[in-house]
């Protein structure tokens, strides 16, 4: 592999809410990640993923170990990473162009150059005639669009996802994935997608990186070995997705078990 | 109700023309206005004609409207001293009498708003300040206003600026906790958001914070509009000059009910005039709150 667009070493997370005992949510995690890779994160829920994206933005510190991109440490936010949350969190006070122009106005863009900019991008994700409307006046799925926009405005070199299609209906979802695949062509950003769905994973991913239950680890990586668009009738689909279904089954139960002997 | 066939985006066919729905929307609301003070009343004027109320303490509203000629010479400030009539001067009397405290209500509001949500972000910026303050804050905020009544003469005399004082005084606790509380409860994401962007500590809180605690703080003000009226009759009926106040001070030493009720009509109808073109702002400034949210 030629130089990982992103590296985890060792990284770990010791959460210390305050009055409570210190959850271990990550331990020794280790992954390399290459420029342009579609990477699914697939884990028991509160094995830590979410945790591990927020850290790789920057939001939050590891408490071990150490996460480079291009092989400068990561120690703050940067629009070079950008992240994508299950709700969109689009401004409600700005339109859906102003809400994409946001960092390129804190970037110093002009206005005049960060309408026309806004407006290209929106229109490559297929909201082209939104541009005056209020957040609320779209659809879920347009709002993710628009939230998937605002990111790559700053045209990150990482773009990570945190159950982004979990609110939505079957339907958009299906839509949302194609949508996904397209703008990850365009932008040959890597992508990080963190999501509780067999299908989704072996649909989208290069590599799969199954999460033991908590603390977090590796517990395999799996790449997909098949064509796109994914083959659904292919029998080795179906190989993939029993094979995950089977190494999910097996943390999530050695989750109870730990919780039962506790 | 038809049953919808064919596409969706069929237009309906073209309707009688007919009021606009916001203008429908406004009638009715001032249509509901008029019945309820019409109810309210209606039912204060039966039970003065079935004899259930004495006129001369509750007179009902066409015995407080029909002698208005001579209420309004008591809001006459140079008739009152020097004994004389006259129904110009009454008028500007009464415009003179509302414009005052109209004034120390708005200048208290005012400095309450701006010093409270300045005090507000101090508080969750800056530790030492929040430390040292907020415990104060929180042992002050309950104290009536009545209490620094005496304060406010001890220190200021008497004058415009104990009755703007208590008003301030009034408003400002609860707009600086309300200004903390929301600050804090800032969905994460936005911050996060921002802080991926790039922004600095000063383009967030200008530029996120603020706008996202906007609905909020305009909803405390608006509620802080109707104490600050309160309150300020109080400050003024302890004699601070000409004002609302200070009338109806008058007219509880004088026994004169009719006065007592005008004055409340007068209040009720500014405070009612004051909340509306403050929703009016609000729906102009927030402009992407829906109607019918935050009570607008
Ligand atoms: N801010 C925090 N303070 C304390 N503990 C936290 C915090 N955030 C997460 N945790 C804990 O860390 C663990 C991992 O949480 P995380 O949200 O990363 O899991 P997840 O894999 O994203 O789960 P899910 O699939 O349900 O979203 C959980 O036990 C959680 O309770
Ligand atoms: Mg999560």
């Amino acid at each position: 592999m030629a130089r990982p667009a992103l590296s985890l070493r060792n990284v770990s997370k010791t959460w210390m809410p305050e009055g409570r005992s210190p959850v271990i949510a990550l331990r020794d995690f280790d992954l390399d990640v290459a420029p342009g890779e579609f990477v699914v994160f697939l884990g028991p829920s509160g094995c830590g993923k979410s945790t591990l994206l927020y850290m790789i933005a920057g939001l939050e510190e590891t408490t071990g170990g150490v996460i480079e991109q291009n092989g400068r440490v990561v120690t703050e936010p940067s629009a070079e990473r950008g992240l994508i949350f299950q709700e969109a969190s689009l401004f409600p006070w700005l339109t859906i162009a102003d809400n994409v122009a946001f960092g390129l106005s804190i970037q110093g863009v002009l206005p005049q150059k960060r309408k026309e900019m806004a407006a290209d991008i929106l229109r490559s994700v297929g909201l082209g005639d939104m541009l005056d409307k209020k957040p609320d006046e779209l659809s879920g799925g347009m709002r993710q669009r628009a939230a998937c926009a605002r990111a790559l405005a700053m045209r990150p070199s990482v773009l990570m996802m945190d159950e982004p299609f979990a609110a939505l209906d079957v339907q958009t979802r299906a839509k949302m994935q194609d949508f996904l695949l397209q703008i990850w062509r365009d932008s040959k950003a890597s992508i990080i997608l963190v999501t509780h769905s067999i299908d989704e994973a072996v649909s989208l991913a290069d590599r799969v990186v199954v999460f033991t239950s908590r603390p977090g680890r590796v517990k395999t990586i799996v790449p997909i070995d098949l064509p796109r668009p994914r083959p659904t009738r292919d029998p080795r689909y179906h190989e993939y997705r029993d094979m995950f279904a089977e190494l999910l089954a097996d943390e999530v139960d050695r989750a109870f078990a730990e919780q039962e002997t506790r | 109700m038809s049953i919808p066939v064919g596409s969706q985006d069929d237009k309906p066919a073209a309707r009688v023309p007919t009021l606009s729905p916001g203008t429908r929307r406004m009638l009715a609301s001032i249509g509901w206005s008029l019945v309820s003070l019409g109810l309210f009343a209606g039912m204060w004027e039966a039970l003065w004609a079935i004899g259930a109320i004495n006129p001369l303490l509750l007179p009902p509203p066409h015995m407080f409207f029909s002698d208005i000629a001579r209420t309004l010479t008591f809001f006459d400030h140079k008739a009152r001293m020097i004994g004389s009539q006259g129904g110009g001067s009454a008028i500007m009397g009464l415009l003179t009498t509302i414009g005052w405290t109209t004034f120390r209500v708005v200048a208290g509001l005012s400095i309450g708003f701006a010093l409270g949500v300045l005090c507000g972000a101090l508080i969750h910026y800056v530790r030492m300040f929040r430390n040292l303050v907020q415990p104060l804050i929180l042992m002050l905020a309950p104290i009536s206003p009545v209490a620094w009544l005496p304060v406010a003469i001890f220190v200021f005399g008497v004058g415009d600026v104990p009755a703007i004082f208590l008003v301030f005084v009034t408003v400002f606790f609860m707009i600086v906790l309300a200004t903390v509380a929301q600050i804090a409860s800032v969905p994460k994401n936005y911050l996060h958001v921002a802080r991926i962007m790039g922004a600095n500590e000063r383009q967030t809180f200008w530029r996120v914070i603020l706008p996202a605690i906007l609905p909020s703080l305009f909803m405390t003000l608006r509620l802080n509009l109707f104490a600050a009226w309160m309150v300020v009759l109080i400050a003024e009926s302890v004699g601070v000059g000409i004002g609302l106040g200070q009338i109806t001070g008058m007219a509880r030493a004088t026994f004169n009910a009719k006065l007592v009720f005008f004055t409340m009509v007068i209040i009720g109808v500014l405070g009612f005039t004051f909340d509306w073109a403050l929703r009016k702002i609000q729906q102009k400034m927030l402009w992407w709150v829906p109607p019918g949210q935050g009570a607008m």
